[in-house]
């Protein structure tokens, strides 16, 4: 689709990115996902379009959108699902849940279901360290927190998902499609950061204890409580 | 004098209050009255301030925060720059992301406060893309700032001016590391720079640098608002202040624990409900993945900067993941190694090559090939490729790599045997869930 990845609105939105930055080459990492919000991927004409913006190479824009795991060759599906197996999670469970999902979904790692009908596609990825593990085991869905998961309500998570079923993640707002997330990571508002709650059980528990305790950090005249 | 508390909210104490993170919520706390205090304060008098009250660097390298800013040459004619290291990505560390989402303003107000100390007109948070409400939650704590005059042009009238760009990466736990960080940032692949010139004198665009992680930076504030003698009074000797300690894994309350450094992890637990129920704890890493494991043996070990490393190990980002009896070592260590060598950049041939073996040495022990007279060569040959790797690279990520490796050799030698004796994993997966019934044993 040369003329998506080409058109004007696009192409001024690349060079709005490419504006904030004191060098324009700066921009390159948040184009390369707004490209990814426009075809599904990192594709050459995307490829191309960055490097005349930013009067470099299509070689090295190509070095760069093959290093980063988040930018993809192959298109994504409208759900991209990640499951966190790096050790704490996998150990607490990730890795039976990757299992069941694979199995589930009949589709292999970072390869997308074809839905049915009217339904939606998902891309089954596992992934690494999130920085949620005291939610472990942790899932995403285009990035945003699925937390405390078992292998049944991935599973159920997943079919909802295909279903076109309305999904909220569990410390945030309700989950848009991957190309809309991609373009929120390009630094585009989509105007839902005032949704879900400011923390979740697990980021309070020591706060709640404190509370409880009434412990608090020492006072501004330096005494100690 | 009372006795100081075992938690000390600071930074977490507003993540309770409603809509924490809009400038609203965080205004009616208090907040920007910091911002407000620093502009009427001299930079180096702001520098020094940070520097007296003992902080340092929270993202584990712990390098005195004020003393960084201090080698920003002045009289450089180049622009100077703050980069905020928000790309959170060490195995088991989970502390900035909530933070993050739940007060974006305390990061915010110590990023001008820090900008205005260092005499940096823009700064930056690089902020790791897989985090989504995170991105969100920044993106609009910055332009509620902006449109508030805490952001821009004559900041409270002060004459000083910033601006704050808010950067998604791309996911690469390389770019954690500062300087392949700044490549990053400049728009090339995540890869580490030789040093010197540290960034300090050239840093974003060869240009003077500070790099500090966002709890640093998010304790700048407190430190202004409250003076440096009130964050050197928590705290031990030489690791001064507050810091969060993040507990995952087999504990019954995983979560954020904020307390003054020196807490031990015998006292963590025990606020945390104790290890599961009918289980105990095997070993445990006091800062990440890359940071040397540590046992039961050392649940007394203060958890500072100097008592951690004096135990063999480093404090890291305070990233406790613990591990019950159920856990097979091997497969632990080996997923970890896997890690490594997916996230090494490639620039470095001990940390390309290395990690490659290591993993190919670990999947055969793991899969009980061999008697245990050949695990024992494979044991030594690990180690030796570890010290093939350790200190020859860039950056730490291939002396993180090894850790695991030599200090599980250490503590549970016998353990990698046994792989062979057993012909493979002695150990049942199903009995490390938290899913599994209580009680469950291998």
């Amino acid at each position: 689709m040369i003329e998506r990845a080409y058109d004007d609105a696009t192409w001024a939105e690349l060079e709005e990115i490419a504006a904030r930055y004191p060098q324009k080459r700066s921009g390159l990492l948040p184009m390369l996902h707004l490209v990814q919000s426009v075809e599904g991927r990192v594709t050459p004409e995307g490829i191309e379009a960055c490097a005349e913006i930013l009067d470099i190479s299509a070689a090295e824009v190509s070095g760069v959108a093959t290093f980063y795991t988040m930018y993809k060759r192959k298109p994504v599906g409208d759900y991209h699902v990640g499951v966190c197996t790096n050790t704490l999670c996998a150990v607490l469970g990730g890795d039976l849940i990757f299992e069941r999902l694979k199995e589930h979904l009949d589709v292999g790692n970072d390869e997308t279901t074809v839905p049915e009908g009217d339904g939606k596609s998902v891309t089954l990825e596992h992934i690494e360290c999130n920085a949620a593990c005291d939610y472990a085991p942790m899932m995403t869905v285009n990035w945003e927190f699925m937390d405390n998961m078992t292998p049944e309500s991935a599973t159920r998570l997943v079919d909802d998902l295909r279903e076109g079923k309305e999904v909220r993640s569990t410390r945030g707002p309700r989950v848009v499609t991957w190309r809309e997330a991609e373009r929120v990571i390009a630094g585009f508002s989509d105007g839902l950061a005032d949704e879900g709650p400011a923390a979740g059980p697990a980021s309070l528990v020591g706060l709640e204890i404190a509370r409880a305790n009434d412990w608090i950090a020492p006072d501004a005249r330096g005494d100690k409580q | 004098m009372t006795e100081m508390a075992t938690l000390t909210p600071v930074l977490t104490d507003n993540w309770d209050v409603a809509r924490a993170w809009t400038l609203a919520s965080y205004e009616q706390g208090g907040g920007y009255g910091a911002l407000e205090k620093a502009l009427g304060m001299a930079p180096d008098t702001v520098i020094a301030a940070v520097k007296d009250s003992g902080l340092r660097g929270r993202g584990g390298a712990g390098f005195p925060t004020g003393l960084k800013w201090g080698f920003i040459p002045q009289d450089n004619p180049k622009p100077k720059y703050l980069v905020v290291n928000a790309d959170e990505s060490e195995p088991g560390t989970c502390k900035d992301t909530p933070l993050m989402m739940a007060s974006p303003h305390t990061l915010v107000e110590g990023v001008i406060i820090s900008s205005y100390a260092i005499r940096a007109n823009t700064a930056f948070i690089y902020v790791r893309g897989e985090i989504l409400h995170v991105v969100r939650r920044l993106h609009r704590a910055v332009q509620e700032a902006y449109l508030a005059g805490h952001l821009g042009k004559n900041i409270h009238g002060s004459g000083y001016d910033l601006d704050l760009i808010v950067h998604a990466g791309a996911g690469a736990y390389i770019c954690g590391e500062e300087t392949a960080l700044l490549d990053s940032l400049e728009g090339r692949r995540g890869q580490p720079r030789l040093r010197p010139p540290f960034p300090a004198v050239a840093g974003l665009y060869a240009s003077p640098t500070v790099i500090n992680n966002v709890e640093s930076i998010a304790s700048v504030p407190s430190i202004i608002e409250h003076g440096a003698e009130w964050f050197s009074s928590m705290g031990t000797e030489r690791s001064k202040g507050y810091g969060i300690f993040s507990l995952s894994g087999h504990v019954t309350r995983p979560g954020q624990y904020e307390a003054p450094l020196g807490i031990t992890l015998r006292t963590l637990i025990d606020l945390a409900g104790g290890m599961r129920e009918g289980h105990e704890l095997k070993f445990w890493t006091p800062g990440g993945s890359s940071t040397p494991m540590l046992t039961a043996e050392h649940l007394d070990v203060p958890l500072d900067f100097e008592a951690i490393g004096a135990a063999g190990s480093m404090l890291g980002t305070r990233a406790l993941q613990l591990f019950d009896e159920t856990t097979c070592i091997v497969r632990a260590v080996l997923r970890w190694t896997e890690f490594y060598k997916h996230e090494s950049c490639g620039k470095c041939t001990p940390c390309r090559e290395g990690t490659w073996w290591l993993v190919q040495t670990l999947t055969k022990i793991e899969k009980g090939i061999g008697t245990p007279a050949d695990i024992k060569e494979d044991l030594d040959q690990l180690l030796d490729q570890c010290d093939n790797i350790l200190g020859r690279s860039f950056c730490a990520l291939a002396d993180g790599a090894t850790s695991p490796i030599s200090s599980s050799i250490e503590y549970f030698r016998d353990e990698y045997l046994a792989h062979a004796e057993h012909g493979g994993c002695p150990f049942d997966p199903a009995a490390s869930t938290v899913f599994a019934p209580v009680g469950a044993h291998t």
